[in-house]
């Protein structure tokens, strides 16, 4: 309703509007355009000075196909699928777990507990750095992809609480106490009752955290090294000075490590939207 | 209700049935408190103590006071720079908001495409920042990046490239943080005026209301949980700003990009030495920093909570 519904407008807004909208898309995402350009343009161009004209010849395969045939790209792809699932199975079942006491039960520390969920959530990562690093390196699992999982569970499972709790308060009542009174076990009410509502969270919170963790760049840098374990976003480092001022491939690659969160964004839109909005802003 | 009067049933129902529903939630809650206290909060207070002391990251720890502190706020420009630097970070980062809040109601509209619209724009958000830092070097890079083609149609010209030259750097950076904030502002706020109460937008039309009018005195006050979500998220990704530092400059150049949060890794975990309590005395600065925001946001919720119930 605001602004002014654009079939309520002058006949020319109208179109002006329709002309306006792709032209200001494209300025909004030029550098992205760029790099999409880049990545199927052949090696020659570079050294030429083509840099922005039209590619001489299309190389989509032959660029992407050395990104995936001749580089560690695919590992580093692997070992983020790797951290992600796990971390997303893990985040979400904890706080699903965390989210159905802080939201049913009443009990002294509820409040306390569950604020700390959320001011643990917003902390600097660095603050946590020293020690973690220490404890997964006495652990054994430096440089493992367990090691960045158990990390990752960890914390994301204070952003998530916050999220399910708030889910789960606003569930109808009365549904939980009719299961009690027909002398339903508690675990049996989470499992039978309260789990089945919770899909739309469920759902909002996993495509959340996978895109979250599979962009993680920090804790890559910090938990590994090389690429045993390394996810994506770190490899792309390693692969940009495998391949240094080789634009074309240093996009490719880019793009590469850049899609799977995408594809899951548009596959899941709608969930991906309640997740970010916290499910406050409906 | 009868079943609990008699003796014999309340013994046999046994000790964990008859205190379910005490027990219960801290059965739940055993493994999330578990993990979150072994990875977050321990360490929190480990930090601080390791920020007491000199330490390579390997052998013993030396207490040696607050000499770390000391050494910090009286002679490390370096951390002068890196503090001044999160200010600016912190400021020019807000501008996400309400430039999030022009594109969503520019785009808030229903003409055909208009969701693949909304989805386009707001795409920056998905893609990995350490990519994002990628793009936008390439986008300022000097003699044939985009943005320098762009400044030559204008005559314009930065010595050394926006990133090369010490006083741009930090703000071609910020400018990069900028694009997927501010689609992420928008969708908050696409999402919030979906839930503007029509009828109060026409009984403001009838009285006279329009453009800014309407959208300061109408509009927004109901955009208020939209607003404070996205200055919740756009502070603590400012504070957070290290993978696009990182990706784009490594702190430079001359050191001119460093942020706490970057300096604190450089210090601990860099070339030139593990020097873990230094790095340790930095992070609880920033922590500082970021609890002064925690505090607020967790004052506004819990005013929430007790006018909820």
């Amino acid at each position: 309703m605001f602004p002014t519904p654009i079939e309520k407008t002058s006949r020319s807004w109208q179109i002006s509007y329709q002309i306006i909208l792709p032209i200001v898309l494209i300025i909004w995402l030029l550098p992205l355009i760029a790099v999409a350009m880049f990545s199927i343009k052949p090696d020659s161009d570079f050294a030429n000075g083509n840099y922005w004209g039209l590619p001489s010849s299309f190389e989509f395969f032959s660029n992407y196909g050395k990104v995936f045939f001749e580089s560690n790209m695919p590992r580093y792809l692997l070992n983020s699928v790797f951290i992600t699932i796990p971390t997303v199975i893990g985040a979400v079942a904890l706080s699903a777990m965390a989210g159905f006491a802080l939201g049913v039960y009443k009990f002294k520390g509820n409040l306390l507990i569950f604020f700390m969920f959320i001011a643990g959530n917003f902390v600097p990562f660095q603050i946590l750095m020293v020690p973690v690093r220490d404890l997964t390196i006495s652990m054994g699992l430096y440089d493992t992809v367990q090691g960045l999982v158990l990390f990752h569970i960890a914390f994301q499972t204070g952003f998530c609480t916050l999220f399910m709790r708030n889910f789960i308060k606003a569930l109808p009542f009365p549904l939980i106490e009719a299961a009690r009174v027909e002398g339903v076990a508690e675990w049996r009410i989470f499992l039978y009752v309260v789990l089945p509502l919770m899909k739309p969270a469920l759902a909002a919170l996993a495509v959340l955290i996978f895109t979250f963790i599979w962009n993680d760049y920090f804790w890559a840098v910090v938990l590994t090294q090389g690429p045993n374990a390394q996810p994506v976003t770190a490899g792309i480092t390693e692969f940009n000075s495998q391949y240094r001022a080789a634009y074309h491939l240093m996009s490719a690659g880019s793009i590469v490590a850049a899609l799977p969160p995408v594809a899951m964004f548009f596959l899941m839109q709608k969930h991906f939207i309640a997740g970010l909005t916290l499910g406050a802003v409906k | 209700m009868a079943f609990a009067t008699t003796p014999t049933a309340s013994t046999n129902r046994g000790w964990y049935k008859r205190n379910e529903i005490a027990i219960t939630p801290w059965l739940f809650l055993i493994l999330p408190i578990l993990f979150f206290a072994v990875y977050v909060i321990i360490p929190i207070g480990q930090s601080f103590w390791i920020s007491f002391h000199e330490w390579d990251g390997l052998g013993e720890k030396t207490y040696v006071g607050l000499a770390n502190y000391e050494r910090l706020l009286t002679d490390d420009r370096k951390f002068g720079i890196s503090f001044w630097n999160n200010l600016k970070w912190l400021v020019l980062y807000l501008l996400a908001i309400p430039m999030g809040l022009f594109i969503s109601l520019f785009l808030n509209q229903t003409v055909a495409g208009i969701r693949l619209y909304k989805s386009l724009f707001f795409f920056p958000f998905v893609i990995s920042q350490v990519v994002v830092g990628l793009v936008f070097s390439w986008f300022y890079f000097p003699n044939f990046g985009l943005f320098t083609v762009i400044l030559d149609l204008f005559g314009l010209e930065i010595k050394g490239g926006v990133l090369g030259n010490p006083n741009t750097a930090t703000y071609g950076i910020i400018a990069a943080g900028l694009w997927p904030q501010t689609a992420y502002c928008m969708i908050l706020y696409l999402t919030g005026l979906n839930s503007v109460d029509p009828e109060q937008v026409e009984a403001a039309r009838l009285d006279g209301a329009k453009g800014y009018k309407m959208l300061w005195y109408v509009i927004l006050p109901q955009l208020k949980p939209a607003t404070f979500i996205a200055f919740v998220v756009t502070i603590i990704g400012a504070l957070r700003s290290f993978d696009l530092i990182s990706v784009m400059t490594n702190g430079g150049p001359f050191g001119s990009t460093r942020v706490l949060s970057f300096y604190m890794f450089e210090e601990s975990l860099s070339e030139f030495g593990f020097r873990m309590g230094y790095g340790a005395a930095i992070a609880v600065v920033l922590f500082f920093l970021m609890l002064f925001f925690i505090v607020y946001f967790l004052w506004s919720m819990y005013q929430d909570e007790k006018g909820g119930h």
